[in-house]
C-alpha cells in the first residue's frame, strides 16, 4: 500500500511545487538554524557560525536540486519547466520561430502527404475493406506475360488453394446509366457473388449477393449501387430498394446501397455500382465467356490465411496452375497465375503510380534532409547568441546533462509545432493528387490519401528525428564552452568560432548538394516528358478527333445500330472542312484494352510452350486515312468488306516481322478467333498502350465482321472542337433526338492523358526541387549575412586600407559561390548514382543527360549568386570608421 | 580528530530508517543521533542527508509530518511507515549476513 503514501507526494510534487518548494526550504532553513545555534554554542559569532554551517550543507541550493531529484517528479517537473521556458524563448523571436516552423512544417508535411499517399494507395487502398494487409492481387500468366484470368479457371482455384481464405472477383467495367444532354457513364464492378461478404462490407440498406447470383447467363440482374450515387442520382430515396434501373440497356433491380466510404476495390477509381459476374454479357458486349475457360477476362484478389506467405502462396497456385494446364491444355497450355501485392496490382492504378511513388518518398526525405540542415543552421546563430545564457547557466550548477535536455526539449517544442503543421497540411492535400491527373469523361480520378494510426506513427518518428537531429546541433556547440573565457569576452570571437563556422557551412554544402541533386531530377524528368511527348505515336493526333456514343444504352440492337453508324458516317464525312471519319472499336493510349486472340500463321512453327497470341482493333473503312496510319501496302478496308465478304485483315510491321519473317504476307492466311482470315494490307507500327512501349504485333479486322455496338468515332477535320462537336451533336441529333455525345477530345489529348503519370512524377519532383532550392538559398543567404554582420570589422579594416565596393562585394560573393561550388561538386557526383533511380520514368533520356546537368547547374549557380547578393551589397554599405571603433 | 569514516553507499538509508525506528524525528536530529549512536564515528554528510530523505519519502518508507521542535521551531518530522518498518527488517537482515560474512574472510588466516 505504499502508493497511499506516494501517490500524494507526487501530485503534490507536480501541482502544488510553489508548496513543496516553500516546505523544502523552510526544513533547511531549521537545519541551518539549530548547525548555526549549535556553532554559537561552541564559541563561535554569530557570523562566522552562519557562515560555517553553510558550508557544512555543502551549498543550499545543490541540496534543494538534489532533493528536487530525489522527487522522482522530478523529470517529468523539468520537462513541463523545459516546454515552459522553450515556448518563452520562442515568442521572444517569434521570427526565428515562425521561419523554423515553417521550414519544418514544409519538410515534415511534405512526408506526411507522400506517406498518406502511399498509404491510402498502395498500402490500404480499399477503405472500409478488413484485413487488406492479407489481400493479394491475382492475374494470370502466359508466359513471361501478364494475362486476365478465365472464371473457369478461378473458380477452380478458388475450390483447390488451402492456402487461400477466400477469393473474389472484382473486374472494373462501365455501364451507361440515364440519357440526357450527355450520357453518363458510371464505373462499376463485375463481381462474385462472394464479394461483399469477403471483403467484410455490409450494405447499409438491402442485401449484398447471394450465393449463386454469380452463376447462369444474364439470370441474376440485380445491383448494389454506391451510396454516392444513391445520394447523387437517386436523392437518398429510402425507397429505393427493389425499384429498376436501366444499366447498359438491361434493367437491373437495386438490392442494395454500400455504406458511405466504400469506393470498391480499384486503385484510381472511386466504383459506383457492382453486378454479379452472371451479367457479363450485358456489361462487356463480348458474348458470355462464364463457361469458356480461354475468355481471359477476369481479375481477381485472394485473401490469404493468416501466417500465409506471399511465396507460400504463388508455389500452392502455381502448382494448382499446373495441374489445370494438364487438364485443359487446348486453353491452359503456357499458362499460369501470379500473386502480386496490393501496391504491385497491375490491373489498376497501383503499378503504374508504383515508380513515381518510389521516387517521392526519396525526394521527401532529401527536402527533410534540408530542412532539417536549415533550421538547423538558424539554431546554431541562435545558440550563439545563447552562448552567454548557457554558460551562466553551467556556472551556475546546472550540470550538462540537463541543458543537453532543455536544448532537446526546445528542438520538440519545435518539431512538434512543425510536425502539427505538416499533418494539417497533409490532411489539406489527401485529395490532392488527384488534381495532377486529367479529367476523363467527367469521371475524377480517386486517390485519397490516407491518415492513420501507421502515418501518425511515421510522423512521430519522423518528429523525434528532427528533434534529435536539431536539439543535437546547439548541443554539440556548448560541448565547447569554456567558461571563464566565455563569460569574460561576451560578443567577441569565442573558442570553437572555426569550428562552428566550418560547420555552419557544411550544413549549406549539404542543403546546396541535396538540391542540386533534386533539380537535376526534375530536369531530367522534365526532359523525358518532353521526349515522350514528342514522340510520334504513328498516328495524327492535333486534327483528329473523338468520341462515342452510346447506343446500348438507349436501346439499340446491333441492326438498328449498324444502320445509325453508317447514316452517321455518311453525314459526317459531308460536313463541311471534315477530311475523313472512320470508327473503331478501341480508342489508342486509352485505358480500353484491345481485343486479344490466340493466332495461328500458316508456315509459322510456334515454339513447344508457345501459343502466340496478338492483340486486334475492329476498324471501319477509311480508318487508316483518318487516323494518319500510313498504309505501306496492300489495301484499306472498304464498305465491301462486310458480314458477307471472306473476312479480311490488315497487319502492321511488327506483325510481319515476327511471324512471316519480313516476306510479303499480302494474301498469306491468319487465324483469327478460331477462324481464318486473309491478310490483304499492312500497315506502320504505331503506338497502342503507351508511347514508351516497344512494337508489338498487332492487327486489324473489319468493324462489320467483328462487330461492336458502340465504338468510337474518329474524325479528321481542319474545325476546331467545339464547331465540330456542334455539327457532330447536330448531326446525331437528326438521326435520332434522344441520343447525346460522350466527350470529344483531341487525338492529342488523349495522348497527354497517357502520359499523366509522368506528369505527375514531374510536377511532384519539379515541386520538391523548387522548395529545396528554396530552402537551400535561405541557408546560403543565412550563413552569409551571418558572416558579414561577424566579420565587420575585418571588412571595415579592408575598406579603410582602400579597398573598393566592388572587391568587398567580390570577395563575398566569392566566398557564398565557393559554398554553393563545393555543394555542387557534391552534388554532381551523388547525382550521377542516384539519378538510375529514376529507371522507368524516364523515357528516352540518360540518367546522366549533361543537358539536365547543365541546367540544374545554372539554376543552382543563379540562386545562390542572388541569395549571397543581399549580404555582400551590405557588406559594401559597412562604415570604416564604425566598424573599427566598434571593436 | 580521526577522519569520520565515509558512509557507504546505500548505508546512509539504513541509518536512517533505524534512528526513525525508534522514534519520529527532524533532520537535524537524525544526523545528530546518528553521530552520537556511532560514537562519532559516522559523520552522515549533511548534504546528502535531505535529498535521502526525500528519496525515502517519496519511495513511502517513511513520511513527513510538521511540528514543533524542542526549540519551538517549525520542523519536519519524519516518521517510519508500515511499510519502511518491514524494509527496515529485511535490510537489517540482509547487512547483518554480509557483514559477517565479510568478517569471516577479514578473520580467514
Amino acid at each position: 500500500m505504499r502508493w497511499y503514501y506516494k501517490l500524494p507526494l507526487r501530485l503534490r510534487s507536480l501541482f502544488r511545487e510553489d508548496k513543496a518548494e516553500l516546505d523544502l526550504s523552510d526544513e533547511l532553513q531549521f537545519h541551518l538554524q539549530n548547525q548555526i545555534d549549535e556553532f554559537v554554542a561552541q564559541g563561535m559569532n554569530p557570523q562566522q557560525a552562519r557562515r560555517a554551517a553553510r558550508q557544512s550543507l555543502g551549498g543550499i541550493e545543490q541540496v534543494k536540486e538534489e532533493c528536487r531529484d530525489a522527487r522522482q517528479v522530478n523529470f517529468i517537473e523539468n520537462f513541463l519547466r523545459d516546454v515552459r521556458y522553450g515556448l518563452r524563448m520562442l515568442r521572444r523571436s517569434p521570427g526565428f520561430t515562425v521561419l523554423t516552423i515553417l521550414c519544418l512544417t514544409l519538410g515534415i508535411g511534405a512526408n506526411a502527404a507522400v506517406f498518406s499517399w502511399v498509404e491510402g494507395i498502395l498500402f490500404r487502398p480499399y477503405p472500409l475493406v478488413s484485413h487488406q494487409e492479407r489481400l493479394v492481387a491475382l492475374s494470370g500468366t502466359a508466359g513471361d506475360d501478364r494475362d486476365e484470368t478465365s472464371w473457369p479457371d478461378l473458380l477452380d482455384l478458388e475450390r483447390s488453394c488451402t492456402l487461400c481464405e477466400s477469393l473474389f472477383i472484382s473486374k472494373i467495367t462501365g455501364a451507361t446509366l440515364g440519357i440526357g444532354e450527355r450520357a453518363q457513364v458510371l464505373t462499376g464492378s463485375i463481381v462474385s457473388a462472394n464479394y461483399f461478404d469477403v471483403i467484410g462490407v455490409h450494405p447499409i440498406l438491402g442485401r449484398g449477393f447471394e450465393p449463386g447470383e454469380d452463376a447462369g447467363r444474364n439470370a441474376h440482374p440485380v445491383v448494389v449501387i454506391s451510396y454516392h450515387l444513391w445520394q447523387t442520382r437517386f436523392k437518398g430515396d429510402p425507397e429505393i430498394i427493389g425499384t429498376t434501373q436501366r444499366f447498359n440497356n438491361v434493367v437491373h433491380t437495386i438490392i442494395g446501397i454500400a455504406p458511405e466510404g466504400f469506393y470498391g476495390t480499384f486503385v484510381g477509381r472511386g466504383m459506383e455500382f457492382w453486378v454479379p459476374a452472371s451479367m457479363l454479357e450485358a456489361l462487356d458486349a463480348g458474348g458470355d465467356k462464364l463457361e469458356d475457360r480461354g475468355a481471359r477476362w477476369a481479375e481477381a484478389y485472394v485473401r490469404l490465411k493468416p501466417g500465409v506467405t506471399r511465396n507460400q502462396a504463388q508455389q500452392e497456385i502455381s502448382a494448382i496452375a499446373a495441374r489445370l494446364e494438364a487438364e485443359y491444355p487446348a486453353t491452359n497450355r503456357g499458362r499460369g497465375f501470379k500473386v502480386w501485392p496490393l501496391w504491385q496490382t497491375p490491373f489498376n492504378h497501383a503499378g503504374e503510380l508504383l515508380p513515381t511513388f518510389e521516387i517521392m518518398v526519396v525526394v521527401v526525405m532529401f527536402v527533410l534532409l534540408i530542412v532539417c540542415a536549415n533550421v538547423g543552421n538558424l539554431l546554431l546563430v541562435r545558440s550563439f547568441a545563447r552562448r552567454h545564457e548557457m554558460t551562466v547557466r553551467l556556472a551556475m550548477g546546472a550540470d550538462r546533462g540537463r541543458l543537453l535536455r532543455q536544448l532537446l526539449t526546445e528542438g520538440l517544442v519545435l518539431s512538434a509545432c512543425g510536425a502539427a503543421g505538416g499533418m494539417l497540411m497533409a490532411y489539406w492535400c489527401r485529395h490532392a493528387l488527384v488534381l495532377l491527373f486529367p479529367v476523363r469523361g467527367g469521371n475524377v480520378m480517386y486517390l485519397p490519401g490516407q491518415i492513420d494510426g501507421r502515418v501518425l506513427g511515421l510522423i512521430a518518428a519522423i518528429c523525434l528525428v528532427v528533434t534529435l537531429a536539431i536539439g543535437l546541433v546547439p548541443a554539440f556547440q556548448t560541448r565547447h564552452l569554456a567558461l571563464a573565457e566565455t563569460l569574460k569576452t561576451g560578443t567577441a570571437a569565442v573558442v570553437g568560432a572555426h569550428g562552428r563556422a566550418l560547420f555552419r557551412s557544411s550544413l549549406v554544402v549539404l542543403q546546396v548538394t541535396l538540391g542540386f541533386i533534386l533539380l537535376v531530377g526534375a530536369a531530367l524528368l522534365m526532359q523525358s516528358l518532353r521526349k515522350i511527348r514528342t514522340t510520334s505515336p504513328g498516328f495524327s493526333t492535333t486534327r483528329v478527333f473523338d468520341t462515342w456514343i452510346p447506343l446500348a444504352a438507349a436501346g439499340y440492337d446491333a441492326p438498328r445500330a449498324k444502320t445509325f453508324q453508317d447514316e452517321l458516317i455518311q453525314r459526317v464525312r459531308a460536313l463541311p472542312a471534315v477530311e475523313a471519319a472512320a470508327y473503331a472499336r478501341v480508342v489508342p493510349l486509352g485505358y480500353i484494352p484491345f481485343s486479344s486472340t490466340p493466332i495461328a500463321v500458316d508456315g509459322y512453327e510456334p515454339q513447344p510452350n508457345e501459343q502466340p497470341s496478338a492483340e486486334y482493333n475492329e476498324v471501319s473503312p477509311d480508318y487508316f486515312a483518318t487516323m494518319g496510319i500510313p498504309l505501306i501496302s496492300g489495301r484499306e478496308f472498304t464498305r465491301a468488306d462486310d458480314e458477307n465478304a471472306p473476312r479480311a485483315v490488315i497487319v502492321n510491321q511488327s506483325m510481319i516481322a515476327r511471324y512471316w519473317r519480313g516476306q510479303n504476307p499480302i494474301g498469306q492466311r491468319l487465324q483469327v478467333k478460331g477462324g481464318w482470315v486473309q491478310v490483304v494490307g499492312i500497315v506502320q507500327d504505331s503506338k497502342y498502350y503507351s508511347l514508351d512501349e516497344t512494337p508489338r504485333p498487332f492487327f486489324y479486322v473489319p468493324l462489320r465482321q467483328y462487330f461492336d455496338i458502340e465504338p468510337q468515332i474518329h474524325i479528321r477535320t481542319t474545325q476546331p472542337l467545339q464547331s465540330i462537336q456542334t455539327a457532330l451533336i447536330r448531326e446525331v441529333r437528326a438521326l435520332d433526338p434522344n441520343l447525346a455525345l460522350y466527350e470529344m477530345i483531341t487525338l492529342q489529348e488523349q495522348v497527354n492523358r497517357s502520359t499523366s503519370p509522368q506528369l505527375v512524377a514531374v510536377t511532384l519532383v519539379a515541386l520538391f526541387g523548387g522548395l529545396a532550392l528554396l530552402l537551400a538559398s535561405i541557408g546560403l543567404y543565412g550563413v552569409m549575412s551571418y558572416a558579414v554582420s561577424q566579420s565587420t570589422r575585418e571588412l571595415g579594416l579592408r575598406m579603410a586600407l582602400g579597398a573598393s565596393t566592388s572587391n568587398v562585394l567580390r570577395l563575398v560573393l566569392s566566398r557564398g559561390l565557393l559554398l554553393t561550388t563545393t555543394g555542387i561538386i557534391i552534388g554532381i557526383a551523388l547525382a550521377l548514382l542516384l539519378t538510375r533511380l529514376l529507371g522507368n520514368l524516364l523515357y528516352q533520356v540518360s540518367p546522366r543527360d549533361p543537358l539536365a546537368f547543365a541546367a540544374a547547374f545554372v539554376v543552382m549557380t543563379f540562386a545562390s549568386a542572388a541569395a549571397c547578393f543581399l549580404p555582400a551589397w551590405r557588406a559594401t554599405r559597412t562604415d570604416p570608421i564604425q566598424a573599427l571603433r566598434a571593436e | 580528530m580521526a577522519k569520520p569514516t565515509d558512509l557507504v553507499q546505500g548505508t546512509l538509508d539504513l541509518l536512517i530508517l533505524r534512528t526513525l525506528a525508534l522514534q519520529p524525528m527532524h533532520g537535524w536530529g537524525i544526523a545528530g543521533r546518528i553521530r552520537q549512536v556511532s560514537k562519532e564515528v559516522l559523520q552522515v554528510h549533511q548534504g546528502a542527508l535531505y535529498p535521502a530523505l526525500h528519496r525515502l519519502e517519496q519511495q513511502g518508507w517513511i513520511r513527513a509530518k510538521w511540528g514543533e521542535s524542542e526549540n519551538n521551531r517549525r520542523a519536519k518530522y519524519y516518521s517510519l511507515t508500515p511499510d519502511g518498518a518491514k524494509y527496515l527488517r529485511q535490510e537489517q537482515a540482509q547487512w547483518k549476513r554480509l557483514s559477517s560474512a565479510i568478517g569471516l574472510v577479514l578473520e580467514m588466516s
